[in-house]
């Protein structure tokens, strides 16, 4: 194994590391506004604009999530294949949940019956709520380990993902998407529901900040070992929690753009300690520690890491320019007490000054 | 293999047909209507004529409703291979791993993102920004249709790849070659062609509704004539293009297309056979009774009125000999019922619009009320056309997932239990065809609301509504 045969699948651990950390920092604030929508929207006109702050971006959030299995496929077609096939129901629950989400939004406007809309608001909130959680699951199994055989296959049964740790990764999970939803409605809302949003965001933040703690002590006590890994891992995680109490100080004080950049850098961080801990494994067995699948056992050849890197190295900065020109479009606050029914905008001078 | 085995791959192969024959109904409608609705808006953009625009967003809104099924349905997709066919994904992930990734990346975010800027962005970009971006989205589609097309071009003919003794796994060594192959180059303007077909028979049958209600006459005969014209060009292209594609398939999979012909017996010179009967067997060696035409395979197949055509027993026993005992024949009777069914459409949709046109030049489109009430139930014809083509490719393609190298049967996921697929597979049914009734009142109830009324006098609308 030459330098730039181990270089090609570290630069493919990292760039796998980087679509996760961007999906569910994408994806995970429109969880969040899912999930509050019937809290924090009250009435038509309000819930109109909950929806409507991801309305025009979440398709593009969602192809995140494409990208990253696209590129496990390519990149390490035996951790696709161990994780897609091992976690076969949960992958399940999450595209079903998925499929009523997306329908849901685009379906939602398209009658007026309160009926028809209330049916579909609540496909939202439960679309979001079930991914927000299993992610969290799956992600606190990978690196927990669940039965992995000596061929690579998983070898237990659906009541080997419901673990204890796995059920606290799920909930924090739920729990830090919710708050990442309610400060990025802040950052996007007005009036009324600008306030409602930031309250939700204050009382959050507890339990959010308490769940992702006290996951990161379990894996903390789980690891039992401090090496150097192990330390720049429990650095970036308080990192995090640092960066969630900053931002919680942040929208008190109605710095609403700081503060959705620290619950955004906090999932960064959150996520890069995840990688870090697991390297250079990818799927960690319980059944054995030599069983664990590695960037190294798990990866494509040298030629195919290589083709596709150029690819992405190409294709990746003119992704982030057009969807970050998206946002930038977008980026007037929404409120729900103007004309009834109508999309309805707000310039720059509405920004609350309280 | 065990029965257990057996079981599993038989209902993970259910699920995956449905789930991909169900996705591909939105997909040709997603690239057919893209395209057609940015070539509307090109024409509001260029003529600044009220038509165009109340059409752009009228057909817009179809688009919507469809384009939200196909990309959830398509998530499904991507996911199911790693799912039901881990076995497939870790022999094939080094080479078709690939395309599919740089779908995601170049096509899929190109599509996803400028959709959102399409719909939302009408009042906050300018006309000429607003009009790039559904050229953006329709762009995005058939660029996504391409990297798809590669990666199942490569399981019906695998090019650019070597075999790792040591893991006994397939290897990309071109890049290039999966990307330009010609069966690749061939079916992606096929699929395109259909996708064409399908948005002018789409649009052709709301407008004719729309004439039958006298609802609209002038804008909606402007609009049937417009679908009329797209229809015949697509149906021409791609009767065209599937006239090569089948003797590019014949060099290339000759087991697929002896099977779609039913052709059994090696001949010399090769008829055509128009209708067959075989005996009811599961795997027929013969055809009971056909009705032919002489000559006229071997002209099809090379250009040449007495080549001689190998039949499907002919190349049973050249793959026996190649790879030992087994069957190699696909299911014969679906191939060849799928295939005459999609030619069938191809040519009688090419007919229909001829006529269509024929009766616009004499101005008696409007009032040819028995043309426009067919016009609306032949929507079902290239959707049938459209999943008989897959079900030919695919079908035919048996008892191999990766034509010479993979057997379906070695594909599947060992980690997944039976009870497990026949859990999702019931899901998948009752969550689909819950979604398809939702969908299908959807559209009708957006197509009977008809276009929004157009502006009044003086007012000059600056842009195309597609909210609610």
């Amino acid at each position: 194994m030459d330098g730039t045969f181990l270089s090609l699948q570290g630069f493919w651990f990292v760039l796998i590391a980087v679509l996760w950390a961007g999906y569910l920092v994408l994806e995970g604030f429109d969880f969040g506004v899912g999930m509050l929508l019937r809290l924090i929207g009250r009435d038509e006109a309000e819930r109109k604009a909950v929806i409507g702050t991801i309305e025009p971006v979440w398709d593009g959030n969602e192809v995140w999530l494409i990208v990253a299995g696209g590129a496990t496929f390519a990149a390490f077609p035996d951790w696709y294949a161990t994780l897609f096939s091992g976690y076969y129901i949960v992958f399940f629950l999450i595209l079903i949940a998925l499929i009523f989400r997306a329908v849901a939004i685009e379906y939602r406007a398209k009658r007026p019956e309160p009926r028809w809309r209330s049916v579909w608001e609540l496909a939202i909130v439960l679309g979001s709520a079930v991914p927000a959680f299993l992610w969290g699951l799956t992600f606190a199994n990978i690196i927990h380990g669940v039965p992995i055989d000596s061929h690579g296959e998983f070898s237990g049964g659906l009541l080997d993902l419901f673990n204890g740790y796995a059920i606290l990764g799920g909930l924090a999970s739920l729990g830090l998407f919710a708050f990442h939803g309610a400060v990025f409605l802040t950052l996007r809302t007005a009036g009324e529901l600008r306030r409602r949003a930031k309250a939700f965001a204050v009382r959050l933040v507890v339990p959010a900040a308490a769940l992702v703690l006290a996951l990161f002590v379990w894996s903390a006590a789980n690891s039992g070992k401090s090496d150097g890994k192990w330390l720049a891992a429990a650095a970036l995680a308080t990192v995090a929690a640092v960066l969630l109490t900053l931002s919680l100080w942040l929208v008190v004080r109605d710095r609403d753009g700081a503060a959705f950049a620290a619950t955004a850098l906090a999932i960064c961080s959150s996520v890069a300690a995840f990688f870090v801990a697991l390297y250079p494994s990818v799927l960690v067995s319980s059944s054995k520690p030599a069983f664990s699948l590695t960037v190294f056992s798990s990866s494509s050849s040298h030629h195919t890491l290589a083709m596709m890197a150029i690819v992405a190295l190409i294709f990746t900065p003119i992704v982030l320019a057009y969807q970050g020109w998206t946002y930038w479009v977008f980026r007037a606050r929404l409120r729900g007490d103007s004309i009834p029914g109508g999309e309805l905008l707000s310039g720059s001078s509405d920004r609350p000054t309280s | 293999m065990s029965a257990l085995a057996a079981t599993t791959v038989e209902l993970s192969r259910w699920q995956f047909a449905i789930t991909i024959i169900y996705h591909f109904l939105f997909v040709p409608i997603t690239i057919g209507m893209g395209l057609f609705v940015a070539g509307l808006q090109t024409a509001w953009y260029r003529t600044r004529q009220e038509q165009y625009r109340r059409l752009t967003a009228f057909f817009g809104k179809i688009l919507l409703i469809n384009v939200a099924l196909g990309v959830v349905t398509g998530i499904v997709q991507e996911f199911q291979f790693g799912m039901n066919w881990a076995a497939y994904s870790r022999y094939v992930g080094d080479v078709f791993g690939a395309p599919l990734a740089i779908e995601g990346l170049v096509a899929f975010f190109l599509e996803s993102v400028f959709i959102g800027l399409w719909v939302f962005g009408a009042g906050r970009l300018s006309p000429r920004v607003h009009l790039a971006t559904i050229w953006a989205v329709a762009l995005g589609s058939i660029f996504s249709a391409y990297f798809i097309l590669a990666a199942n071009s490569w399981m019906q003919h695998p090019v650019g790849y070597r075999l790792n003794k040591v893991s006994g796994r397939a290897e990309m060594t071109s890049l290039w070659a999966i990307m330009t192959q010609g069966n690749l180059l061939e079916s992606f303007a096929h699929v395109m062609a259909a996708a064409v077909v399908t948005a002018g028979a789409l649009a052709l049958a709301v407008s004719a509704y729309h004439l039958l209600i006298k609802n609209e006459v002038e804008l909606f005969a402007h609009a049937a004539r417009i679908s009329l014209v797209v229809l015949l060009v697509g149906a021409i292209s791609v009767v065209t293009v599937g006239h090569f594609l089948g003797q590019l398939v014949a060099r290339e999979q000759p087991m697929k297309m002896a099977a779609a012909e039913a052709i059994f017996k090696t001949e010399k010179p090769a008829s055509v056979s128009l209708f067959a009967i075989g005996p009811f067997e599961k795997h027929p060696s013969k055809t009971e009774f056909s009705v032919t035409v002489p000559h006229l395979l071997s002209f099809l197949t090379d250009w040449h009125w007495s080549s001689e055509v190998y039949g499907i027993n002919y190349w049973q026993r050249d793959y026996q000999k190649e790879y030992g005992a087994g069957n190699y024949k696909p299911i014969v009777a679906l191939n060849y019922w799928s295939f005459r069914l999609m030619v069938g459409v191809g040519f009688l949709l090419m007919a229909w619009s001829a006529l269509g046109l024929w009766l616009a030049r004499k101005r008696r489109l409007e009032h040819s009320r028995r043309f426009l009430r067919w016009s609306i139930p032949l929507l079902a014809l290239p959707f049938l056309a459209n999943t008989f083509g897959w079900l030919l490719r695919e079908v035919g393609r048996q008892p191999w997932v990766v034509e010479g190298l993979l057997r379906t049967s070695d594909a599947f996921s060992h980690a997944v239990s039976v009870r497990a697929v026949a859990f999702t597979l019931a899901g998948f049914i009752l969550v689909y065809t819950l979604l398809a009734g939702i969908e299908a009142g959807l559209i009708i109830y957006v197509v009977k609301r008809g276009p929004a009324p157009p502006a009044g006098k003086g007012e000059q609308p600056q842009q195309i509504e597609l909210g609610y």
